[in-house]
C-alpha cells in the first residue's frame, strides 16, 4: 500500500504527459479539421511513402555508421586506466553540452560549397566538393549529433564485462579474434542493441538536421510532420496521423531487434 | 611421477608498480604432483600461479614447460588450463557449450565434443545439466562447470587458484575431496593455490609456503608441519609455541631458563635458535620439579580438545588436551625430546610470540580476512 501510495503522483505525472498526449495524437489522427471520425488523414500518410523510405533508410546508415565508429572507440574507452576513462567519457559527452541546433549550424559553415572543408581543399590545389544539401551532410551530421547515445550503453556494458571471462576463453585456446567473437562481441550485444535503439529512433524522426544540411530536397519525416503543424501545410490530423503511422513502424523495428537480440542471448556461441 | 619437472620457474621476479611482488623464485614441479602454493594473502602465490598460466609476464627470469621456454608464450598456446576464483563461466553459454568451448576452439568434431562434454560432466557428477543456464547454478555446481570444461581441454596441468574459498565449509570439504579425487584419476599435474592451510595439507603432494613474495619452504604437508624451517612457517601452518633458545651441543638445547634433551643436530656450539613446540605434543602432568610447571589462565573447548593457555613464568603456552583442566590450576608440562624442533633464527625470529596477545591475534585474523574480502 505504501509504495502504491509513493508512486501516484509518478502515474499522475505519467498519464498528463505521456499517455494523454499520445491519446490526443490518435484523436487527431483519425478525425477531420471538423472533428468527425474518417480515415482519410491515415490513407493520405501513403502518399509520402517515399519519405518514409528515405527516413528509415538515413536512420539505418547513420545507425550503423555510429555503431561501426562507436563500437570501437567504446571498446578502447573502457580498456583504458580508470582515470583516462572519465576523462574520454566527458569528451564523447561534450559536445552535448553545446546546444544542438549550434552544432549543426557549425556543421553547415563546415559543409558549404564556400565552407571551411571546401576552402582547405582548394588551398591545397584539390577540386571542390558539393556536400551541402545531400544525404551525406544528412547522415553526417546525425551520426554526430547522435554517436554519443551509441557510445554510452556500449561502454557501460563492456566496462561491466568480467576480465576473467576473457581470460578464460584465452585459457582455453581462444586468439584475440576468437575471444572476441566467441565472448566479448555476444557479451556486449545488450549494450548494441540499447545503442542501436537509441540512435535509430531519433535518426528516424529528426526534423533540424535534415532540414539544415539535407536542403529541400532530402525532406524526412520530421520535416513532414512540422510541416503539418507550423509550416505551410498546416494540418495537424494529417500530422498527426503521419506520427501514428512512424510509431508504429518504430514500434516493430525495435519488435524486430529484440528479437534477434533474445536469440543472440541464448545461442551466440553455437551461431559463431 | 616423472622425475623431470614439467613446469620449472627460474629466478622468476616481478614487480607491480615498483613494488616486488616475487623476488628470485625457483620453483620445479613434477608431472603428476598435486602441489599447493600457500600463504597469506599478498604472499605471491596468485602472481605465481598467472606467470605459468601466461597471464603475467615477468619482469626477469624464465618459466619452461617440459623443458620449452614459455615465458613469451600467450595463454591460449599454452598447455595448461585455470580455474579461477569465481568461476568464470561464460554467462551467454549454457553447462554444454561452456564444457565445449576449449573443443570448439581447437576444432574438435561434434561427435567427439559431445563424448566428451558428457564424460567431463559426469565426472563432476552435473549429468542432465547440459541445457542448464549457468546463472541458474549454484556456487558449487558452478566450480564443477569450471572444472569440466578446464578438463574438456585435456591439459597436462590444470592451474587452480582458490577455486574453494567462496563455497561454505561443508561444500568445501566435499570438494577438497572430489578435486583429490579427479587428479587421482586423471594423472593430471594440479597447481592449487590457497591461504586455507588445513586445506594445503590435506591435499597435497607437496606444499610451496610463500610469503612476501618469497618461498619460505617447500616440502611434503609432513616435512612443512613437523619440520618447519622458521618461525614464520611454523606460525602459519598450525598453532605452535615459538620460543628464544639456545643449542649448546648436539642433542642438547636450552628454552625456557631449562635444558632439554632434543634430536636436532648440526648447530654451532651455543647457537641462537628458535624452538618450537606443537600445542598437542605437550603432555599435561602433576606440577614437580621434574617438569617446567605453570598456571591455567584460559581454556576453550574445541570439539575434540581443549585449547588451554599456560602461564610459565610470563610466556603463555598453549596446549592441547583431552582432558580439562581448571582455571588456576597449577600443572606441569612434559616435553619429549622428539617433540622439541629446531630453527635457525630468521627475519621472523620473534615475530610470533607467544599466546599472551590471543585477543591480538584475532584482531589480525579479523583484518586478513578483511583484506581478502578487498581482493575479490
Amino acid at each position: 500500500m505504501k509504495a502504491k501510495a509513493v508512486s501516484a503522483p509518478y502515474l499522475v505525472w505519467m498519464a498528463i504527459f505521456i499517455i494523454v498526449p499520445m491519446l490526443l495524437v490518435a484523436y487527431f489522427a483519425f478525425t477531420d479539421s471538423s472533428g468527425a471520425f474518417t480515415l482519410d488523414n491515415l490513407a493520405r500518410v501513403g502518399q509520402y511513402s517515399n519519405v518514409f523510405l528515405r527516413s528509415i533508410w538515413l536512420g539505418a546508415l547513420s545507425t550503423a555508421i555510429s555503431l561501426l565508429i562507436g563500437y570501437p572507440v567504446a571498446y578502447i574507452i573502457s580498456h583504458s586506466s580508470l582515470k583516462r576513462q572519465s576523462v574520454l567519457i566527458m569528451l564523447v559527452m561534450l559536445p552535448m553540452w553545446m546546444n544542438f541546433l549550434l552544432r549543426t549550424y557549425a556543421w553547415m559553415t563546415l559543409l558549404e560549397d564556400s565552407g571551411l572543408i571546401n576552402n582547405l581543399l582548394a588551398a591545397a590545389g584539390l577540386p571542390r566538393l558539393h556536400m551541402i544539401n545531400t544525404q551525406g551532410a544528412v547522415v553526417v551530421g546525425m551520426v554526430y549529433d547522435y554517436i554519443p547515445f551509441m557510445i554510452l550503453p556500449l561502454y557501460s556494458v563492456m566496462s561491466k564485462l568480467d576480465p576473467s571471462v576473457v581470460e578464460a576463453a584465452q585459457d582455453l585456446g581462444a586468439d584475440g579474434k576468437r575471444v572476441f567473437l566467441r565472448v566479448t562481441l555476444p557479451l556486449s550485444m545488450p549494450g548494441v542493441i540499447s545503442g542501436i535503439t537509441m540512435v535509430f529512433v531519433p535518426s528516424v524522426s529528426t526534423f533540424i538536421i535534415s532540414k539544415m544540411l539535407g536542403g529541400g530536397g532530402n525532406l524526412m519525416i520530421g520535416d513532414l510532420i512540422d510541416m503539418q503543424f507550423l509550416g505551410s501545410a498546416y494540418n495537424p490530423n494529417l500530422g498527426s496521423a503521419i506520427s501514428l503511422v512512424l510509431m508504429v513502424l518504430i514500434l516493430i523495428c525495435m519488435g524486430i531487434m529484440n528479437e534477434f537480440d533474445d536469440g543472440e542471448a541464448q545461442g551466440g556461441g553455437m551461431m559463431l | 611421477m616423472g622425475e623431470n619437472p614439467i613446469i620449472s620457474l627460474q629466478n622468476i621476479g616481478v614487480s607491480f608498480d615498483g613494488e616486488a611482488v616475487l623476488n628470485h623464485l625457483n620453483l620445479n614441479i613434477r608431472d603428476g604432483e598435486f602441489v599447493t602454493l600457500l600463504g597469506p594473502s599478498g604472499c605471491g602465490k596468485t602472481t605465481t600461479l598467472r606467470i605459468i598460466g601466461g597471464f603475467v609476464r615477468p619482469d626477469e627470469g624464465d618459466v619452461f614447460f617440459n623443458g620449452k621456454r614459455i615465458t613469451d608464450l600467450p595463454p591460449h598456446k599454452r598447455e595448461v588450463n585455470t580455474i579461477f576464483q569465481k568461476y568464470a563461466l561464460f554467462p551467454h553459454l549454457n553447462v554444454y557449450e561452456n564444457v565445449a568451448f576449449g573443443m570448439r576452439i581447437h576444432k574438435k568434431s561434434e561427435k567427439e565434443i559431445r563424448k566428451t562434454v558428457h564424460e567431463m560432466l559426469e565426472m563432476v557428477s552435473l549429468s542432465g545439466f547440459e541445457r542448464r543456464s549457468v546463472h541458474r547454478l549454484s556456487g558449487g555446481q558452478q566450480q564443477r562447470v569450471a572444472i569440466a570444461r578446464a578438463l574438456a581441454n585435456d591439459p597436462k596441468v590444470l592451474l587452480l587458484d582458490e577455486p574453494l574459498g567462496a563455497l561454505d565449509l561443508k561444500l568445501r570439504k566435499d570438494m577438497q575431496v572430489e578435486l583429490k579425487r579427479i587428479q587421482q584419476t586423471t594423472g593430471i599435474t594440479f597447481i592449487f593455490v590457497t591461504h586455507d592451510q588445513e586445506e594445503a595439507l590435506s591435499m597435497s603432494d607437496t606444499v610451496v609456503v610463500m610469503d612476501k613474495g618469497f618461498i619460505q619452504q617447500i616440502g611434503t604437508p609432513q616435512d612443512i608441519y613437523n619440520e618447519p624451517q622458521n618461525a614464520f612457517v611454523a606460525d602459519f601452518i598450525g598453532e605452535s609455541n615459538i620460543l628464544d633458545g639456545v643449542m649448546h651441543e648436539d642433542y642438547l638445547c636450552e628454552f625456557a631458563g631449562r635444558r632439554f634433551p632434543c634430536v636436532d643436530k648440526g648447530f654451532a656450539p651455543h647457537e641462537s635458535v628458535d624452538v618450537v613446540i606443537r600445542p598437542e605434543d605437550i603432555d599435561v602432568m602433576p606440577p614437580s620439579e621434574e617438569y617446567l610447571t605453570g598456571t591455567v589462565t584460559n581454556v576453550t573447548f574445541k570439539g575434540v580438545h581443549y585449547e588451554i593457555i599456560v602461564d610459565v613464568k610470563g610466556f603463555k603456552w598453549m596446549i592441547q588436551s583431552t582432558d580439562y583442566q581448571e582455571e588456576g590450576a597449577l600443572i606441569g608440562l612434559r616435553i619429549q625430546p622428539d617433540e622439541i624442533h629446531i630453527m635457525k633464527k630468521s627475519e621472523y625470529s620473534g615475530t610470533f610470540g607467544d599466546y599472551s596477545t590471543f585477543s591480538d591475534e584475532m584482531e589480525e585474523d579479523l583484518a586478513s580476512s578483511e583484506e581478502v574480502e578487498r581482493e575479490e
